[in-house]
């Protein structure tokens, strides 16, 4: 009888191991096979091959902003004046609600670089009224940036990101090209 | 039968108030875990579980590569081939669900040719049978309107062949076929609303299947000896039992499904659909998907266009009427000496018009494939031959031999019959 | 069984007439040499030298006429085709000249970048037509995939020049080719002479025949970018497969053990 009992365990065991290896590999074999389906809403390859525009900085006159497209989204590249240079450097970082210098977020100061959405929801700030601080004003929900493109008011919780970007020359920018040390802070805000 | 001995009591609070709702712990536990299926099913009985995987698989898949495909006649192509080479995992996607379609009416085959061999479209199984059937013509339909899809030049001629079909129609032929392709001719608002219908018949076949596990769930399955259920010595819960062994099937199918999306993706289709559509050009040799050619075959053997449509659809809806055609009282062709021989001739026949179908349109003779022999007999006479005896078929020897045919004796019960089995004493003419 | 015999023959017929279905008319093709081709098999894979060869055979020789617009530059650095460096890739992408809208709209060609597609060489088929005696040289991104036996028919078609037999009629323009159906082609043979092509040292001599082969692989690959990993992928799943079969073959066997059936 202490035999049969033995034998009985042995079996169960057995079983049970074939059973819950069985239905393990399948379970592992299901999760694993989920994945190309999520994946592939991922941005595909050609989506994520067109990641460097360039721009003619040549036909740009002082206090004008023109808006390209890089990587599907809507860039603002300014060109500013002494005096939209010299308040951005004047505002104390005390000031801000997301405290930079003028500095780290440009590599010329004549040129200012910008992804043009809104750090509150997305929408593209209007280059026409500028707001309260003479950089962007937002018309969804009013967040006004100032000339260096950091928030200053609104709901909007973080500056508008810098790309990066690389000049080729004295007239040519290459946006999206590999971030230097300079421009390093568009990762924070990307 | 089904509701016999079964018994599901919820255990907590929890199940309690849900059953009192919703009983759909129930509904698992009677029709997935316990419903009492018969224990001498064989493999080819797994293949109603892999239909339903593979339903599965195609919308799944289905439904991620429309979230890239564009139906449009310039896109469309080039859409395919985005897919094939940037989107993540697109190639595998885009195999899968091309294959799959080719896996599904492979396993859609198996399944109905077994039900026919045991019977199973016999009282009370009618209604069963039938909704298979309208399955399959809405399986066929979908595979029609994907094939469409891609915009290749099998794409767009299947297409235009296909809806010809339709103005063959006595009268209103002409607006007809107009009305299908919304232009003089297949085009781009053909693609789209072709699209749309893809897109939409997986779902209607989806609901058609639930009726048909309903109206199997009623008289409960077949089985190979064709005898009904007696007892519960003859059944066993479908859980754990054939959950594991349809498992067990499944994996072995999707090995076989994988040989082909992984190492011959392209086998099961057509070169020319690699070629853009040309609405100027057709190619030189046009053939539907291997699923159709049988179907194609008899169509193209009728000289008269009306006559060969009819015949064609006349071809699947025969096998509706296969429950009143048949006389016997027997229903598995286990039993059944003489019907068993006519049942392997027209699966012969079925598979020399499917190699007919994928021939040349000429009237050359019949050649051998790889040994190059010339039969002396024309490819076109070979067909209209086996389309008469296909007929004959199902409208004379299927009747004559249910009338006249002594069967061999039915054992008692399922559970007799393997008990014979196992002691060493073969079951009565238990061959096939 | 006899009849269970019988169908078995008939199964094997009727498959084989599905995979040979050809048409046999006098002026038909030729059916092609097969040849060895590195990435046939479960475990076959890309030559990259050959694949680079190949390129430099398409770039000198096929596109003057035939575009490839489904190929991009980038997908010539990218694993499981020819590897070409990053620097490599993007010297082959500013070599082309692609066409662009300038500020005032109008089209102008401006230098290639890794994300734009090889460039066809005619603007539309129309054009292509009328600069080729109204025969369209078909694009070539899937042109192995789009054709019966494609690595060898390919192979064999512009390697398959020859003087047209005594008493056919050759059409004025057209090129006798036993490969081609019909026999006559338009395109003239492509490969004219051994070292047509000069490719840098360490590589095998540039023959008529191996130019064809590299040419081959280059289209290949072009038509499945995904051919290894695609085959890598296969290997795994089928071992899992076959373990996971073996196991609920097991637990089948195991659970039915106590079942009278």
């Amino acid at each position: 009888m202490t035999l049969a009992h033995t034998v009985d365990n042995a079996n169960v065991t057995r079983r049970d191991f074939l059973y819950v290896a069985s239905a393990g590999m399948a379970a592992v074999g299901g999760a694993l096979a989920l994945w190309p389906f999520i994946d592939q809403m991922n941005p595909a390859a050609d989506t994520l091959a067109l990641k460097e525009v360039e721009f003619d900085l040549t036909p740009l006159v002082p206090g004008q902003i023109v808006t390209i497209e890089w990587q599907k989204k809507p860039v603002f590249v300014r060109r500013r004046t002494p005096e939209e240079i010299k308040a951005a450097e004047d505002t104390p970082l005390a000031d801000l609600k997301d405290p930079q210098t003028d500095q780290s977020r440009v590599q010329k100061p004549e040129w200012l670089i910008l992804v043009a959405t809104c750090t509150h929801l997305g929408c593209v700030p209007s280059k026409e009224i500028k707001g309260d601080y003479g950089g962007w004003l937002c018309p969804c929900h009013g967040s006004h940036y100032d000339t260096s493109g950091r928030i200053r008011k609104g709901p909007a919780p973080k500056n508008l990101a810098v790309p990066p970007y690389e000049f080729l020359s004295d007239t040519k920018v290459l946006i999206g090209a590999e971030p230097k040390p300079a421009a390093h802070n568009a990762a924070e805000h990307g | 039968m089904s509701h016999g001995n079964y018994s599901y009591t919820p255990t907590n609070a929890l199940t309690k108030w849900l059953d009192a709702r919703l009983p759909i712990v129930r509904f698992v536990d009677e029709h997935l875990m316990q419903f009492p299926t018969p224990k001498n099913l064989n493999y080819w009985y797994t293949f109603g579980g892999i239909l339903a995987f593979m339903l599965v698989v195609q919308i799944i898949s289905g439904v991620v590569l429309a979230m890239h495909y564009v139906p449009h006649e310039t896109l469309a192509f080039d859409s395919v081939e985005r897919i094939m080479r940037d989107v993540n995992y697109g190639w595998l996607l885009r195999y899968v669900h091309a294959n799959g379609a080719s896996m599904f009416f492979i396993a859609v085959y198996l399944h109905i040719f077994r039900a026919y061999y045991y019977g199973s479209y016999k009282a009370p199984r009618e209604v069963l049978w039938i909704l298979g059937i309208i399955i399959y013509l809405l399986m066929m339909a979908t595979g029609f309107l994907g094939y469409t899809l891609p915009w290749g030049q099998m794409s767009f001629w299947g297409a235009t062949v296909i809806t010809n079909f339709f103005s063959a129609i006595p009268f209103v032929g002409e607006s007809i076929t107009q009305w299908l392709w919304g232009s003089f001719a297949v085009d781009n608002s053909t693609l789209q609303r072709f699209f749309s219908l893809h897109y939409l018949l997986p779902f209607v076949i989806a609901g058609v299947v639930v009726l048909h596990i309903w109206a199997l769930h009623v008289p409960g399955n077949n089985n190979p000896l064709g005898i009904d259920v007696k007892g519960p010595a003859d059944t066993v819960a479908f859980h754990p039992y054939y959950t594991t062994k349809d498992g067990f099937a499944l994996v072995v199918f999707v090995l076989f499904f994988s040989l082909f999306v992984f190492f011959m993706p392209n086998m099961l289709g057509h070169t020319d659909n690699y070629v853009p559509a040309n609405r100027l050009v057709t190619p030189a040799h046009i053939v539907p998907e291997w699923y159709y050619l049988p179907l194609y075959a008899v169509l193209r053997s009728v000289p008269d266009k009306l006559a060969g449509v009819l015949l064609m659809f006349g071809a699947i809806f025969v096998w509706a009427l296969l429950p009143w055609l048949d006389t016997s009282k027997v229903r598995s062709n286990k039993f059944r000496p003489i019907y068993r021989q006519f049942y392997w001739i027209l699966m012969a026949v079925i598979l020399i018009l499917g190699y007919l179908g994928a021939q040349t349109a000429d009237d050359s003779n019949v050649v051998i494939p790889w040994t190059g022999v010339e039969l002396p007999i024309g490819k076109l006479l070979l067909s209209q031959i086996c389309t008469v005896y296909y007929f004959l078929h199902f409208f004379l020897i299927t009747p004559a031999i249910g009338l006249w045919e002594t069967p061999d004796p039915l054992p008692e019960s399922i559970s007799k019959a393997v008990l014979a089995k196992k002691s060493g004493s073969s079951a009565p003419a238990a061959a096939a | 069984m006899k009849l269970k015999a019988l169908l078995a023959v008939v199964l094997s017929l009727a498959t084989a007439g599905i995979a040979s279905a050809e048409g046999a008319s006098t002026t038909a093709a030729q059916h092609p040499e097969p040849q060895q081709w590195a990435w046939d098999g479960v475990f076959g894979k890309f030559d990259r030298q050959q694949l680079q060869r190949g390129y430099q055979v398409y770039k000198e020789v096929c596109a003057a006429c035939h575009g490839m617009h489904l190929v991009s530059f980038r997908n010539l650095s990218q694993p499981g085709g020819p590897e070409f460096t990053e620097a490599q890739m993007k010297a082959i992408a500013a070599s082309f000249k692609v066409p662009a809208l300038n500020e005032n709209g109008e089209v102008v060609e401006r230098t290639g970048i890794p994300a734009d597609r090889f460039p066809s060489p005619y603007p539309n088929e129309a054009a292509a037509r009328a600069a080729n005696n109204n025969a369209y040289p078909p694009d070539l991104s899937v042109i192995i995939k789009a054709r019966h036996d494609g690595a060898n028919y390919v192979h064999a078609l512009i390697t398959g020049y020859s003087d047209a037999p005594a008493g056919f009629q050759l059409l004025p323009g057209l090129n006798y080719n036993p490969y081609f159906e019909g026999h006559q082609i338009a395109m003239p043979a492509p490969l004219v002479s051994d070292g047509q092509v000069t490719w840098p040292e360490g590589n095998p001599p540039a023959t008529k025949d191996q130019m064809a082969k590299d040419v081959v692989a280059f289209l290949t690959w072009a038509a499945e970018p995904k051919l290894e990993e695609r085959k890598a992928m296969g290997v795994q799943v089928i071992i899992f497969l076959l373990v996971l079969s073996a196991l609920l073959y097991l637990a089948y066997k195991r659970l039915w053990r106590d079942v009278d059936h």
